[in-house]
């Protein structure tokens, strides 16, 4: 007999997202079907107000659906009170940022362990789980630096180290490249990639194509539900 | 994250903008340094008084003319109560047994004068047994005795502000001055005693209680002054004098009878509600320091909605931003509070430095309440800024610029 499989990562089923009563209501979501496994990265993509955001933010239990159900890593996670979303956000999920979200006060060391203090770690541990994360995203001589001090890739490296520092069933990134330049953008993709190698799960909102080329799959949103579903061709992931 | 954890945090969040801080925690500073110099010098009185009045002799009990019903130091009634004669004041040194000294006392005003020079003093018609029952010691001379008083001999002993007044360098034992217009002989000179509450010890002239009446035209005493053995016994032997004077009187009680320590409470108790008043006081200005902080709390929740934004996202809950923003405003009103209370220790110990004798201490009680009224402001001012902190909605506060 085999090892029973693992949960899916994100099982999503039915999920709608409303704002507003009546006559102003927006259907943000509109009844989304997701299920992403154990080591994939994915994509999700799609125009302006399609409600990209709107599912990111559910997917990373800051927000709970309207109505639908959603397992994160087998965790019942859509009807959830706050203390516990936050608890799960805590163990599960790690963000990235467009602008990086930062704190300005805090160095680059305790940006990293701004987590494992709401895990309520010792001073000990987290400075060492800090530094061997901040080194793995190649900043191990940067621990004392605040982000002002930090180049605009540097910063994201921080906040990259920052999700993976508790070693989350999901790394969730919102237009991570959208603030860098194109090199640094390339760098932070490349990060991405050797992420995704290692084991890690990954989901990214983006616009940017060059970041949707290197994921292995793409889900295309339009008005709040999902229009297409797919692998991302070969040719493009070479490209 | 515990609150060690806070505390450190808002030391950081401090650190980051000091003069902001410094001007937050003005208000505090203040209203904790009005506390401790105002108390302070409430504190500083009631030592002084207590020490003053031990200074004047303890065990003391007096009787005076008239029902006083209240226990203050009012002045006595106007209706024209009974005097209190000389033999009152000797049935009570020989019937009451719980007493050790007993000494009539005549209070008076009159010009001395010696030769062409005059002054104004205080004449007190006394016995022999008074300098014993007030701490006072014969510089000079002698002081009358019994013998003096019973002959109805004209002497009288002086304080040394009258000799070095009226006699200067001279030796003024056996000189005879004029107290209105009637001649004493000068037997003895009274060692320094200095000034208790502006009256001076030493600008009295003491002559025999009858003389006094003599000269003053009175037929009773101003107070009788008496003495209980120890200070355990005082109320025994003030019910002793209670019942001798009453026998005399037609079992009236047409006097007062009042002990020092009764007095001392009476003066206490009026200064411990004076210092309450004064604490109330002072404590306005530390509400006032308390709105400072709430306001400057309630714009930095607004400015750091981002800072809350991302530390929920990685894994806050509601009540860990609720107590980040609660510490930082009692650290806020602590950190005022100690400025206060080390700038009021500095200002106190100055000042006793340049005036030894002001009356003004810092004592342990109204260190307590001044660090206890800080973190209780930094609490109150915390409330609702750090409710805010925790209602933010996440998802507003990562997209807030
Ligand atoms: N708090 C809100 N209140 C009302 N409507 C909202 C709210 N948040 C989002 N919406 C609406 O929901 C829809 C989806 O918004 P969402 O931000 O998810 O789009 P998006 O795909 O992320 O767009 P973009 O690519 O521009 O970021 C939009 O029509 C938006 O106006
Ligand atoms: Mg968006």
């Amino acid at each position: 007999m085999s090892a029973p499989a693992p949960p899916p990562v994100i099982a999503m089923r039915g999920i709608r997202k409303e704002y507003g009563q009546a006559d102003s209501r927006v259907v943000a979501l509109a009844g989304v079907d997701l299920v992403v496994l154990r080591g994939e990265y994915v994509a999700i993509i799609g125009p302006s107000g399609s409600g990209k955001s709107t599912l990111m933010n559910i997917i990373g239990c800051l927000d709970r659906p309207s109505a639908g159900t959603y397992a994160l890593d087998g965790e019942e996670a859509s009807a959830l009170p706050d203390h516990r979303l936050a608890n799960v956000r805590n163990r599960k999920i790690g963000f990235i940022f467009q602008n990086f979200n930062l704190l300005s006060r805090a160095n680059a060391l305790e940006n990293v362990e701004l987590p494992l203090r709401y895990r309520g770690l010792s001073a000990r541990e987290r400075r060492r789980l800090a530094l061997q994360s901040l080194d793995r995203v190649g900043l191990a001589n940067r621990v004392t630096h605040r982000p002002n001090e930090l180049s605009g890739g540097q910063r994201q490296r921080v906040a990259i180290a920052r999700a993976l520092v508790t070693q989350p069933a999901l790394l969730l990134a919102d237009e991570p490249t959208g603030a860098l330049d194109r090199r640094t953008g390339r760098e932070i993709i490349t990060l991405f990639d050797e992420l995704h190698a290692a084991g890690s799960t990954i989901v990214v909102v983006t616009h940017d194509p060059e970041v949707a080329a290197y994921t292995r799959r793409r889900v295309s949103l339009v008005d709040g539900a999902v229009v297409e579903d797919g692998p991302v061709p070969r040719a493009e992931a070479a490209g | 994250m515990n609150t060690l954890d806070h505390v450190v945090a808002a030391f950081g969040a401090l650190r980051a903008n000091p003069v902001r801080g410094f001007l937050t925690t003005l208000g505090v500073i203040i209203g904790v340094l009005s506390i401790i110099l105002l108390v302070g010098l409430g504190d500083g009185v009631r030592t002084y008084l207590a020490e003053a009045f031990s200074g004047l002799g303890s065990s003391l009990i007096e009787v005076i003319p008239g029902k006083t019903e209240r226990k203050g130091m009012g002045p006595p009634p106007l209706n024209n109560p009974r005097k209190i004669t000389l033999e009152d004041a000797r049935a009570i040194e020989r019937r009451a047994r719980t007493l050790d000294a007993v000494s009539p006392i005549v209070f008076g005003g009159g010009t001395l004068r010696y030769l062409d020079r005059r002054r104004d003093v205080a004449v007190f018609g006394t016995s022999a047994m008074y300098p014993d029952m007030r701490n006072l010691h014969v510089q000079s001379g002698r002081f009358f005795d019994d013998e003096d008083a019973l002959a109805g001999r004209h002497v009288v002993v002086v304080g040394t502000t009258i000799v070095r007044e009226l006699f200067g360098e001279e030796n003024p034992l056996g000189r005879t001055v004029k107290i209105t217009d009637v001649p004493f002989r000068i037997v003895g000179v009274m060692a320094p005693k200095g000034q208790t509450f502006g009256f001076d010890w030493d600008d009295i002239a003491y002559v025999p209680a009858q003389t006094a009446m003599d000269l003053f035209q009175l037929d009773g005493v101003t107070q009788v002054l008496c003495r209980s053995r120890d200070r355990r016994s005082t109320a025994a032997a003030m019910d002793d004098i209670r019942e001798v004077l009453s026998a005399r009187h037609n079992f009236q009680e047409d006097f007062t009878i009042r002990s020092q320590d009764d007095l001392l409470e009476t003066v206490n108790d009026l200064l411990r509600t004076m210092t309450l008043v004064i604490l109330a006081i002072a404590s306005i200005s530390l509400v006032v320091g308390g709105i400072g902080i709430m306001n400057i709390m309630l714009v930095s929740v607004k400015e750091r909605t981002r800072e809350i934004g991302i530390r929920r996202a990685v894994g806050a809950t509601r009540t860990d931003i609720l107590l980040q923003f609660l510490v930082e405003a009692v650290v806020i009103s602590l950190v005022g509070g100690l400025v206060g209370l080390g700038l009021g220790a500095g200002i106190i110990a100055i000042a006793r430095n340049v005036v030894p004798d002001l009356p003004v201490e810092l004592s342990a009680w109204i260190v307590a309440v001044a660090m206890g009224f800080s973190a209780l402001v930094g609490v109150l001012s915390g409330v609702l800024p750090a409710r805010n902190a925790a209602l933010v909605d996440p998802v507003e506060a990562l997209r807030y610029e």
